[in-house]
């Protein structure tokens, strides 16, 4: 049953593929702007018609961050003085940095625990918000890169500001409505309920709240954050009430970073460039996903095998299979949700979703992030592939040159060094140490997650760590802010070199970049970069524990 | 505004920017989506698991029991246990998830006039685990004065634990001994929610001549009750058949 729950995915993920890829594709290459739009352009005091280059698109892009991270920090630390905030005091300022930053930066990474701390008008008009457009960010610089590939001889890669309110209020939001009313439709609640008691039938008082959930639940998913409404996230029931929406949320999740491949064949001409890509990632998630089901299945581990199932952190009505699926996809996006906890996973099937984390979060990973990390590294591939041969690479007509490469090399560097030196940091330091729940090697998995989940934007945990502490919401919160910015500047650059040049026409010793050929390469080099810099530490941690 | 500096407009325009999207996606989106809604569809009422326990947190006899819950069924500080896999060996006033585990079965099996055994426990409730030194080696969840589940191990005698002694420097060597388990595997395990609604079938079967007898009714009538209120899978193939607990308990109630 959970093979054809894997299937059913891919069959439904297959019948959207075209239309909406093309509709991604219509939306971004447009140049009517609608009723709304031209209000919003006038309120924003900008000429959606004037092309940006490169830099001024990043400066864009970053003060509309920076402002986003005030907003947000802001909102949370006067929670108590508006309206919704259900009594709740302001979030303590260490706290509301983390989560500023962990929301703008499509991480979602939670310090904090939702139904406790976070008044409703924060979760709708800081988080929520967030949730949509640092989604609409992400596809806006996958599709400037793409601009890079398609244009020739151009100084400009589009208008940030255009692309940020089209990828929100054309794509996003429309999504995320129908989406919503199909959640409630489930069960997901849907109202402006605070906490409250209720008599138990035995008579005892149990805790119960409410709050505007579908509408930020849909998002969520939508735009790969994973930022729960409750702490449980979509494990809890009235975010994922049955087998069912837990289906439709994997689906969400998968969604847009799936499509995107379409809007690129389709932006660069080249349909079938498109397909390469997608198959690239399709081949690395597939295997993910199978992997994470056959270990957590398997139940390997002392503590699975005294209970019989690996049941411990996951609900009856996903079961084993289904959880492991959305362990997987939520870490091979950039979004983070679980609907069971990673912590008790088996050895294996832990290890699986901190690899699918680290491998960029590329198959198909966050909603543009995802493309423009594949297509980074389908660079680094012609460059290695070109050094093989002894000629200079190109990748869709554009030549790889000494400022491309470098450019891609800095991208693929920023989130291992980040991981790599931000855990080595945590384990030597009493702060860092005191965070681990588990023991032994299983106490190092959870430090080394945490760190790879904020470099890579990820925002899952293996949720026994304690980092509501000031040291890892500095700490992490300098991981999601350097493991976003530091990538989007570099491709940004990229996408400004590339747009530049004008085509070099194919020649015999053009290397096909839509063959199985090159497929099996992009696979070969994204598993190989992956496994020379993180085998050491994964051995330290799940390798340890699942082969003792 | 044309004479201000790039930069600054550059952030005048973000300033508006994240103001007039919270207006459109912060504040019309949720209230719209709420209206629509509430109009469209009833709030369900059976989504939150509840402990059918009395004051003191036994387990009340006429009622089906829910899963274990690391939140305690308080859906404002909403949690999983977190402890992972390998966690088998007891520190004091932390019981490993492996204990937690056999401790669970042993009481699950007394409720329900069952056997509580299962694989790497022992009958006292505590996990079975060695800890190996090349000279002895010590039942580690077993304090003394306790007698050891096993005398010797590879030819060295097993001793029981002695506390406040650190034994972290030997090999853990959990044993699995020969048991098989009765108790389904979502009574001795804790949630993702912490509020699951549901147990699984064979839970739920297994705790049916129980609640019969309390309620003075025939197993028959409970069982018909049971699958009445099992959802199976989704469309048929997604997540698991589950029965929910609050459901099942309410209709009991009323007869």
């Amino acid at each position: 049953m959970g093979w054809l729950f894997i299937l059913s995915l891919i069959v439904a993920l297959a019948l959207v593929y075209k239309p909406l890829g093309d509709y991604m594709h219509r939306v971004y290459a447009g140049t009517k702007h609608n009723g709304v739009e031209r209000v919003t352009y006038r309120l924003l005091g900008v000429r959606p018609d004037t092309e940006q280059r490169w830099g001024a698109y990043a400066r864009s892009l970053l003060a509309f961050s920076i402002i986003s991270i005030f907003f947000v920090y802001a909102l949370q630390r006067v929670q108590d003085e508006l309206w919704l905030s259900l009594g709740f005091a302001p979030v303590p300022d260490h706290i509301a940095w983390n989560t500023a930053v962990s929301f703008v930066t499509n991480t979602n990474w939670q310090a904090y625990s939702g139904e406790n701390t976070m008044g409703h008008l924060t979760q709708m008009a800081a988080l929520a918000v967030q949730n949509f457009v640092s989604a609409a960010v992400g596809m806006a610089v996958a599709i400037a890169l793409v601009r890079g590939f398609a244009r020739r001889g151009s100084d400009t890669i589009g208008n940030f500001w255009v692309d940020l309110v089209r990828g929100t209020l054309r794509i996003l939001l429309p999504i995320a409505f129908v989406g919503a009313l199909v959640l409630v439709a489930g069960g997901v609640v849907q109202n402006f309920v605070g906490p409250h008691e209720i008599t138990t039938l035995t008579g005892n008082v149990q805790n119960v709240t409410g709050g505007p959930v579908a509408s930020q639940e849909v998002i969520k998913e939508l735009g790969t954050n994973g930022g729960g409404f409750y702490n449980t996230n979509s494990a809890h029931p009235y975010e994922n009430p049955t087998a069912w929406t837990n289906w439709f949320e994997i689906f969400l999740i998968l969604l847009i970073p799936v499509t995107l491949t379409r809007t690129f064949g389709r932006m660069v001409g080249q349909l079938r460039q498109g397909y390469a890509i997608l198959a690239v990632m399709g081949v690395i998630a597939v295997a993910s996903i199978v992997l994470t089901n056959v270990f957590e299945l398997a139940g390997n581990a002392t503590v699975p095998q005294a209970v019989g199932a690996a049941m411990e952190g996951k609900d009856v009505r996903f079961g084993v299979a289904n959880s492991a699926t959305f362990a997987a996809a939520t870490t091979l996006t950039s979004t983070g949700a679980v609907n069971s906890f990673h912590d008790s996973y088996t050895p294996f099937g832990g290890m699986m979703t901190l690899f699918n984390m680290m491998l960029g979060e590329v198959a198909p990973g966050g909603v543009g992030a995802g493309l423009y990390g594949m297509l980074v590294l389908a660079v680094i591939t012609v460059f290695v592939a070109g050094l093989m041969v002894g000629r200079t690479p190109e990748y869709l007509g554009k030549k790889i040159g000494a400022r491309e490469i470098k450019l891609a090399s800095l991208y693929f560097l920023v989130t291992p060094v980040l991981v790599l030196i931000g855990t080595a940091v945590a384990m030597g330091n009493e702060a860092g140490l005191a965070a681990m729940l588990n023991s032994g090697p299983h106490g190092f998995s959870e430090i080394l997650y945490a760190f790879t989940s904020a470099s890579n934007n990820n925002g899952s945990a293996f949720g026994g760590v304690t980092v509501n502490t000031p040291w890892y919401d500095v700490a992490l919160g300098m991981c999601m802010v350097l493991g976003r910015f530091l990538p989007i500047i570099f491709v940004l650059a990229l996408a400004g070199s590339l747009a530049k040049q004008t085509p070099v026409p194919e020649s015999a010793g053009t290397l096909p970049t839509h063959r199985p050929q090159f497929v099996g390469l992009v696979v070969g080099v994204t598993i190989v970069l992956v496994a020379l810099t993180f085998l050491p530490a994964l051995a330290l941690g799940p390798i340890a524990e699942g082969l003792f | 505004m044309n004479r201000l500096p790039s930069w600054i407009r550059q952030h005048l325009a973000a300033l508006r920017a994240v103001a007039v999207l919270t207006v459109i996606l912060g504040v019309v989106y949720p209230l719209v989506t709420t209206g629509v809604a509430q109009a469209l569809f009833n709030e369900k009422t059976d989504l939150i698991g509840q402990s059918f326990t009395d004051a003191e947190g036994n387990p009340v006899g006429k009622y089906f029991q829910s899963r274990p819950s690391a939140a305690g069924y308080d859906m404002l500080a909403t949690a999983a246990s977190n402890l992972g896999p390998e966690d088998v060996v007891d520190a004091p006033g932390k019981p490993s998830l492996l204990t937690q585990v056999c401790a669970r079965s042993v009481a699950v099996g007394r409720l329900e006039g069952v056997s509580g055994a299962r694989p790497y426990c022992i009958p006292e409730g505590v996990g079975a685990v060695l800890k190996v030194f090349p000279d002895r080696a010590v039942s580690v969840n077993q304090a003394c004065p306790a007698q050891p589940f096993v005398s010797a191990y590879e030819g060295v005698k097993v001793e029981c634990a002695k506390p406040g002694e650190d034994y972290a420097a030997g090999r853990t060597v959990p044993i699995r001994g020969n048991a098989t388990a009765v108790v389904p595997p979502d009574a001795v395990t804790a949630s993702g929610s912490g509020l699951d609604p549901h147990i699984s079938v064979a839970y739920a079967e297994l705790q049916a001549p129980r609640v019969a007898k309390e309620r003075g009714l025939p197993v028959e009538r409970v069982n018909a009750l049971i699958e009445q209120y099992t959802t199976g899978r989704s469309l048929g193939f997604m997540g698991e058949p589950a029965v929910n607990v609050l459901a099942l308990n309410t209709a009991l109630d009323k007869g």
